[in-house]
């Protein structure tokens, strides 16, 4: 009986599962009969439409390069434009005459300079035969009619209009901006890869550096398209189908190009760099690295001595000090520390702290001294800041621990990127800034395979040791600290602005950090930070006869040795060997409307050398001034004055004396 | 005598019918390839190069017994995920996706095993439940098709993912997946698609959107269906002889020794040849129904019709893609394309088919 149920369950099994396969036989006998139905409808249906696209007439696809789109600082001025200009290409595989020949033939014709001939060169030696290449660039009308009556004998040369791209602030905007260049193999390989190099096709140019890069997809447009039938000969016969082009959105930044300006020049000779944010949205108002390049040499291929000028230079023009520059905070580090003092209830603002200018970890016989010899005496909390009082930070560092240390300076964006907009685009934001450093014992260990000692969490107190920041990291920090703990992702760009709203995204920066600082802490230290300004401070240069009030703290970060192999002659190596001065400033005190961090490589003392510049920003930021022309040696003899005033190089212990 | 006894062992697990219908389909590989390649004989070469290599495995597959076959199931299935989960980790990034594992020796694509790897899983998983079989099995067998399918689809290749679910989801089919369950699952994908696209990033979508409107990007993706439609098209109804597609030879096709081979054949050949090549296809697919009918075990039979719909699935899909009427996933045309991978995972299941026919007899009791 039962034996018999299974096979009746075995037939039934049997028989559904028959079913099931007639059903999928169906769907197999489906699938063949559409694609039959298909092949019909295209060959025998429409067969004549497209036997005369293919046969007689051929389809060619031809694209439309989009304008670039603009980039306008916060007030309208132009950063980045376009603008159009006769060329002169050459298709190597199309010359009928060598090329040596036809470049003298056309020489005849049209001025071609030896940086044109050397361009070329490096343009050929970079491309493949069929590709076209850029001989000459911006054609005057005569050239233009010159060549014209002549073109018949030069088969494989072509006269072209073209947009060019144009940086009316040139190396001002240089590190922030960036500039663009022609497309080579590894751009192509990047478009692949993330799927666009369709809209590609027709353009010769990209994005490589700054902004142009980070936003290069909203700048690009999107390419057009024309369907255009081309006979036997190759001629366009007739167009079928146009599809016109998207010019590329305008970016409106938040920067403010006559504040950049000012920045700019109030760096006289100093190599550096500026970073002003506003705090209460995180927007940058001034962004400066100096030294800096122009950036037109770069858009169709710089030139071999150019590029070893600037790539050689001890300067290193093309380093955006600004963004991936890292130096040691020095003493503004202090403002800081004082806050994690504060919140971990390791110092009450009263306790004061007896300075003879020496500080001794328990049992160890090293001497970490103040920079001021025989100390400060007494300092509590306020007078530590306005003096910049060292002692007070050894004693203060050992207590906190370097654990929190580091968790407390989190909060202010220290040791991590900022995440602001500049640099390629990668699945984490961008890829341009450097994250500084916050050294921790199991960041020691895995990078030094060396446990974590005393001494450095010492050095970390009063800014030195393993610690570095970029000036962007103090900048955001300085405006985190003058909002009250409430922090804002910097940003560059405001707006953008477009042909059509779906291809302009909303910027959206709401606040990204919230630290909760007791508003008695932050009163405290905000108030030191004006005393730091005022007579009896470090930086007493910046706020002299200001209508404002200036909060600020200077810092000196000590230079590393000059490292092997490298040249310089003996006056230039002492200067390098002269610390950077550091000084972050928020104005007004009360309400602040800017922050800025500014570096001063070799500077020596930050109040002196970096303190007028903050000044100069404020002034025309706050009040709408203009400052004096700017005479150098006016800024280096301030400078050399404020440094006997105030200041002797600290005595941190180098590597080794750590134990 | 004892030749012919040789020739018999050698044979024995062979199917006769079948290995007509790859040959001829081989065949057309070959010759449209030496067009495709511009009268050049180097892909020809290195396709009977695949071809060989891909039939001396199809062989030693046919001649493997069934049990071993089950007993391949679980372990195959469980090296798939331990690859793809390496690809995950440790993959080799390619075109912006990673998909290659580097073994040191060679580099492989899992996903490629897995075409095999699953519906071998699954049938094998039901056939172990054969007794008891109820919407439990059915969601278990769902899990174990869903687990390798998202690892693929967020490698990302989408294309793979989809034919992999494919060939699963015909073995949960012929298992007897109830209808009702079926109709709700379609109707809550259709529910829910407003809300997930809503959740995708702007760059997916643009890129959904390109797949279904392929003339959006007609310099990128789009030109292919284009050009490839241009190519059937202007082939008519007796084509434009062999070797002279003035869209091949003119350069305007794409890709046209892989994934856009057809658009090659179909110009040169038009709908007659068209039809030819689709009855070929019907006379490989018929076979394998035939075989999945007479399959003695529950087992053979889900593995037997599942391989025979998904290589139907494979030829559609390609066809469909160069004839414009599917988005262009990087499908090649089954036993036609170039490539030596795709060569092998097709005859491997061609050699199981033909496994479970001529084991048959051995098993039934």
């Amino acid at each position: 009986m039962r034996r018999q149920v299974e096979i009746k369950d075995h037939q039934r099994e049997i028989y559904y599962f028959r079913l099931r396969l007639a059903i999928g036989i169906g769907f197999a006998l489906i699938l063949l009969f559409i694609l039959l139905g298909r092949f019909v409808y295209l060959q025998v249906v429409r067969h004549d439409y497209y036997q005369t696209l293919a046969e007689k007439n051929r389809i060619s696809i031809v694209p439309i390069v989009p304008g670039r789109g603009l980039i306008l600082d916060r007030n309208g001025e132009i950063l980045a434009r376009n603008y159009s200009g006769n060329t002169l290409e050459i298709t190597p595989n199309k010359l009928n005459d060598s090329l040596e020949a036809t470049i003298e033939a056309l020489a005849k014709l049209v001025a071609i300079t030896p940086k044109d001939r050397k361009r070329f060169k490096k343009l050929l030696a970079e491309s493949r035969d069929f590709e076209t290449l850029l001989l000459r660039n911006n054609l005057s009308e005569d050239e233009v009619a010159r060549f014209a009556a002549h073109q018949y004998r030069f088969p494989g040369v072509e006269l072209r209009a073209r947009l060019f791209r144009d940086y009316p602030y040139g190396d001002k905007t240089a590190h922030l901006i960036g500039y663009i260049g022609r497309i080579n193999q590894s751009d192509i390989d990047q478009l692949d890869e993330d799927d666009v190099a369709g809209n590609y096709r027709g353009s010769d140019y990209i994005g490589k550096t700054g902004l142009e890069q980070s936003y290069e997809a909203i700048l690009h447009g999107k390419t057009g398209v024309e369907e255009v039938e081309v006979d036997a000969a190759g001629r366009a016969v007739r167009m079928l189908k146009r599809t016109p082009p998207v010019s590329g959105s305008t970016l409106i930044l938040s920067i403010d190009a006559k504040l950049q300006m000012i920045a700019d020049e109030a760096f006289g000779d100093y190599r550096g760099a500026l970073v002003a944010i506003d705090p209460r949205n995180g927007e940058v108002l001034a962004f400066v690295s100096k030294p800096t390049y122009d950036p037109s040499l770069f858009i169709d291929g710089i030139d071999t001595e150019n590029w070893d000028a600037l790539n050689n230079s001890p300067d290193t023009p093309l380093n955006n000090r600004a963004l991936r520059g890292q130096y040691p905070p020095g003493s503004t580090i202090k403002p800081f520390m004082a806050l994690a003092g504060l919140h971990y209830k390791a110092r009450s603002p009263d306790f004061k702290v007896q300075d003879n200018g020496v500080f001794n970890l328990p049992s160890k016989n090293h001497d970490y001294r103040d920079w001021k010899e025989g100390g400060h005496g007494s300092v509590d909390m306020f007078k530590s800041i306005v003096v910049s009082c060292d002692v007070y930070y050894y004693g203060l560092a050992m207590e906190l621990g370097m654990e929190r240390i580091a968790s407390y300076l989190t909060g202010f964006g220290f040791g991590k990127k900022t995440g602001v907009d500049l640099g390629r685009r990668t699945e984490d934001g961008f890829d341009g800034e450097s994250s500084g450093l916050l050294p921790t014992p199991g960041w020691k260990m895995r990078r030094y395979k060396q446990r974590w000692y005393g001494g450095d969490t010492v050095t970390v107190g009063i800014g030195q040791g393993y610690s570095l920041v970029t000036p962007m990291q103090l900048a955001v920090a300085t405006a985190t600290l003058a909002n009250n703990g409430i922090g804002y992702q910097p940003h560059f760009v405001r707006e953008i602005r477009g042909a059509t709203p779906k291809t302009n995204p909303v910027l959206n920066y709401p606040p990204n950090v919230d630290l909760h600082i007791d508003p008695t802490y932050i009163d405290l230290v905000k108030r030191a930070m004006v005393a730091v300004t005022q007579p009896g401070g470090t930086a007493v240069a910046a706020s002299a006869g200001a209508p404002y009030q200036i909060a600020g703290k200077t810092g000196t970060a000590q230079v590393v040795g000059v490292k092997q192999g490298e040249k310089y002659n003996a006056s230039a190596l002492s200067e390098r060997h002269r610390d950077h001065a550091w000084f972050i400033a928020f104005a007004p005190a009360d309400q602040p409307k800017i922050a800025v961090a500014i570096l001063a490589e070799n500077g020596g003392h930050g109040g002196g050398t970096a303190g007028p510049i903050a000044r100069k920003v404020f002034d025309y930021y706050l009040l709408g001034k203009k400052p004096a022309p700017i005479v150098l040696p006016v800024v280096r003899a301030a400078a050399s004055s404020a440094v006997s005033a105030a200041s002797a190089p600290i005595d941190a212990p180098t590597e080794e004396e750590y134990d | 005598m004892t030749k012919r006894r040789l020739w018999r062992r050698f044979t024995a697990h062979l199917d006769g019918w079948l290995l007509l219908g790859i040959c001829l389909l081989m065949s057309t590989s070959l010759f449209t390839l030496y067009s495709a390649g511009d009268g050049s004989w180097s892909r020809v070469i290195g396709q009977g190069t695949n071809i060989c290599i891909a039939l001396v495995l199809m062989w030693g597959v046919a001649n493997l017994p069934l049990h071993f076959l089950m007993r391949a199931a679980l372990p195959i299935y469980v090296l798939g995920i331990v690859l793809l989960l390496g690809v995950a980790l440790f993959g080799d990034i390619s075109h912006g996706a990673r998909r290659w594992l580097n073994l040191g020796v060679a580099t492989i694509q899992p996903s490629e095993l897995m075409k095999i790897g699953v519906p071998l899983m699954l049938a094998w998983y039901f056939e172990k439940h054969e007794a008891t079989l109820g919407l439990k099995n059915h969601a278990i067998a769902a899990l174990l098709l869903l687990l390798p399918v998202f690892l693929i689809a967020r490698q990302p290749d989408l294309g793979t993912a989809l034919l992999i679910s494919a060939s699963g989801f015909y073995v949960l089919f012929l298992a007897g997946l109830s209808w009702r369950v079926m109709l709700t699952l379609v109707v809550s994908a259709l529910a829910s698609a407003p809300f997930i696209w809503r959740s995708l990033h702007e760059y997916q979508r643009h890129r959904i959107e390109m797949l279904l409107d392929p003339t959006q990007d007609a310099l990128g993706k789009g030109y292919h269906t284009i050009q490839g439609m241009i190519a059937v098209g202007s082939g008519g109804v007796t084509g434009k002889g062999y070797l002279n597609g003035t869209q091949t030879h003119l350069a305007f096709l794409p890709e046209r020794t892989t994934d856009f081979i057809f658009a090659v054949y179909s110009e040169e050949f038009g709908l007659l040849g068209n039809t030819l090549l689709l009855l070929m296809y019907f006379f490989v697919i018929g076979r394998g129904f035939v075989i999945t009918a007479n399959a003695s075990t529950y087992f053979t039979r889900l593995m037997a019709g599942s391989i025979t719909l998904t290589f139907t699935t494979y030829a559609f899909v390609n066809m469909g893609m160069v004839s414009g009427i599917l988005p262009v996933v990087g499908v090649p045309l089954p036993l036609v394309s170039y490539g030596g991978t795709s060569m092998l995972t097709l005859l491997l299941g061609f050699g199981m088919l033909m496994s479970i026919e001529t084991h048959k007899q051995l098993v039934k009791t």
